[in-house]
């Protein structure tokens, strides 16, 4: 059983804002079926760019949800300057913290994100620029350069605890290996 | 709160009259049973009764009996002694959906060299018998297949596949730990040189378990040391679990005939009103040959993990077959190999009962189910209008 804090119960048997928002003006989609869990969030945004709803619709593990239901708690009230700003720290941190293995859920959550900002603001996020490296879930090697520059990840595994790269097949482990070689060495 | 327990597969109850059995050998009767004193003795007389019991419940001759600590050393000193056996034979046969005891030991011999073939299963999660026969040559040291699967209970047919072993002249090891019990094994029919069952899968303590070795099969020891176990398995016996484990066979003989019919009325009226009250479930598993205590189901568009975390609220304790609760990623590899669709494999959960089940407690997990599932698909974007989008 996960070692979940209350927080992260609470905000998964009682979710807040859940559902579709019928007037939002900005909808952020990330994850799939296949991949085990996906976040749609809903944003209305009023025309001085301050976010006054936000809902969710997710389908996956507790862990999930309560990132869901926290980043909507989050961002209401946010101008969209500030709520660029959130980090899946952020979300992890309104918990009290995530498991390891579930910390890919409050990325999840600072993706999902990213794409409604850029939905309302009328811009293509490029869908997934780079090569992509772990095929079982289309994560890139630019994405995972970005996690690693971000939250100073060390291990493949830890790549796999934030992106879920290299968590089902396994044979790009040793590809996220260079990669993390690579990556430190720039640093 | 009332537990309602229905993860059986995993591990059950130890039973009050097996932990009545057990009790003087924790206190006064703690000798050895190897000592040349009676004190010693009278233990070793314990242990003797218990073999019996053990090779009763498989209609094995009780020198076929060696006893062993978990499930997993059954299967790897099965394994291992096969191996040892047949020094000469570079490829070894076992399925897609093992437990990982025989799993990831055959992930290490084929990174030793072995050659091994890893039959597929169909969407039912029955064996590929035509691929598993063909891949039986004279190189094939050891097959090993489990009897029945933890996840979805379904039964392989170890009797058809063992004539065609025997007449090959390939040792074979079955994982029975999760028949052992639930339906008649009977090693004087079926042709299999070893077979492992668990204490903890039939109401017996965790920490003991046995390995059925073939009269006639010379099986070098895993755990190398003292002369217990005829020299087949090192290492002082746990004696009075392995007390426990005996009157547990002896029990789970008794409770065979009950297990395939009140058990299995409460299995099939779980799964039936799953099934009716609850739209797009399925049950994942050949419904022919299951197990009689075993209910693996689907549910379309929504994830395991959450659904036992609120079945937990309500005292129910199941399992599922989704990734999210073990820490790997993906839907597990059971219903991987059975190619059970993502779109029910993430919210598959296992229920598995044993004697201690009521109708009363089946009621209660309908009643849970139904509104559970609800909740988790209002929230979920792949379900909108009562269907799948």
């Amino acid at each position: 059983m996960w070692d979940y804090t209350d927080k992260v119960k609470e905000h998964f048997l009682n979710p807040k804002n859940v559902g579709e928002l019928k007037d939002a003006n900005a909808v952020g989609e990330t994850g799939s079926l296949s991949c085990g869990d996906a976040l749609k969030l809903f944003l209305k945004v009023n025309d001085s760019g301050r976010i006054v709803d936000a809902t969710f619709m997710t389908f996956g593990c507790a862990s999930a949800v309560a990132s869901s239901s926290a980043l909507t708690e989050i961002i209401k009230g946010m101008t969209l300057e500030d709520a660029e700003k959130i980090t899946n720290d952020d979300i992890s941190d309104f918990l009290g913290g995530l498991p390891k293995e579930k910390m890919h859920c409050s990325v999840m959550g600072q993706q999902a994100l990213k794409k409604a900002i850029a939905d309302y603001k009328g811009i293509q996020i490029m869908e997934k620029p780079g090569e992509v490296v772990c095929e079982c879930f289309n994560i890139t090697d630019l994405e995972i350069i970005e996690a690693i520059r971000d939250n100073g990840l060390e291990s493949s595994d830890e790549v796999t605890n934030y992106l879920k790269a290299g968590g089902g097949c396994g044979n790009c482990l040793e590809r996220i290996d260079e990669i993390i070689e690579t990556a430190v060495a720039e640093n | 709160m009332d537990i309602v327990y229905v993860d059986n597969n995993a591990t059950t109850r130890v039973a009050d009259e097996v932990i009545e059995e057990m009790l003087p050998f924790y206190g006064q009767f703690y000798g050895n049973p190897s000592s040349m004193h009676t004190f010693g003795g009278s233990v070793g007389k314990k242990v003797k009764e218990a073999r019996q019991r053990v090779a009763d419940l498989i209609h094995a001759d009780p020198e076929e009996i060696i006893f062993t600590s978990c499930g997993t050393e059954s299967d790897n000193t099965a394994i291992h002694a096969a191996l040892l056996a047949r020094p000469d034979r570079k490829h070894i046969i076992t399925s897609k959906v093992e437990h990982p005891a025989v799993d990831n030991y055959f992930k290490v011999l084929e990174k030793q060299g072995y050659r091994v073939t890893w039959v597929d299963v169909d969407k039912h999660g029955r064996l590929d018998l035509e691929q598993l026969y063909k891949s039986m040559t004279d190189d094939t040291a050891v097959i090993s297949l489990m009897w029945a699967n933890n996840e979805t209970g379904v039964i392989f047919p170890i009797e058809e596949i063992t004539a065609k072993s025997r007449e090959k002249d390939i040792l074979f090891h079955t994982d029975a730990v999760q028949a052992a019990g639930k339906v008649t094994i009977d090693v004087s029919r079926v042709a299999v040189d070893m077979l492992s069952i668990s204490g903890h899968k039939i109401h017996a303590p965790k920490g003991v378990a046995a390995l059925y070795v073939r009269k006639g099969f010379k099986l070098s020891p895993y755990m190398i040391g003292g002369h217990q176990e005829k020299g087949r398995r090192g290492g002082t016996e746990n004696t009075a679990a392995i007390i426990g484990l005996g009157k547990a066979c002896e029990l789970a003989g008794h409770h065979l005939d009950e297990m395939n019919t009140r058990v299995r009325e409460l299995r099939d009226y779980l799964e039936k009103e799953l099934l009716e009250k609850i739209p797009a479930s399925s049950v994942n598993g050949d419904p022919e040959h299951r197990l009689p205590n075993t209910l693996s189901i689907g549910f379309d568009a929504v994830e395991g993990e959450s659904i036992l975390l609120m079945l937990d609220r309500e005292g129910i304790c199941a399992s599922s077959g989704s990734a999210c609760t073990s820490g790997s990623l993906e839907p597990s590899h059971v219903l991987m190999a059975m190619e059970v669709p993502f779109k029910s494999a993430h919210g598959s959960i296992r229920f598995s009962l044993s004697c201690y089940n009521t109708r009363e407690e089946m009621d209660h997990i309908v009643n849970a189910m139904v509104p559970t599932i609800q909740r988790l698909r209002d929230m979920s974007p792949f379900w909108k209008d009562g269907k799948m989008v």
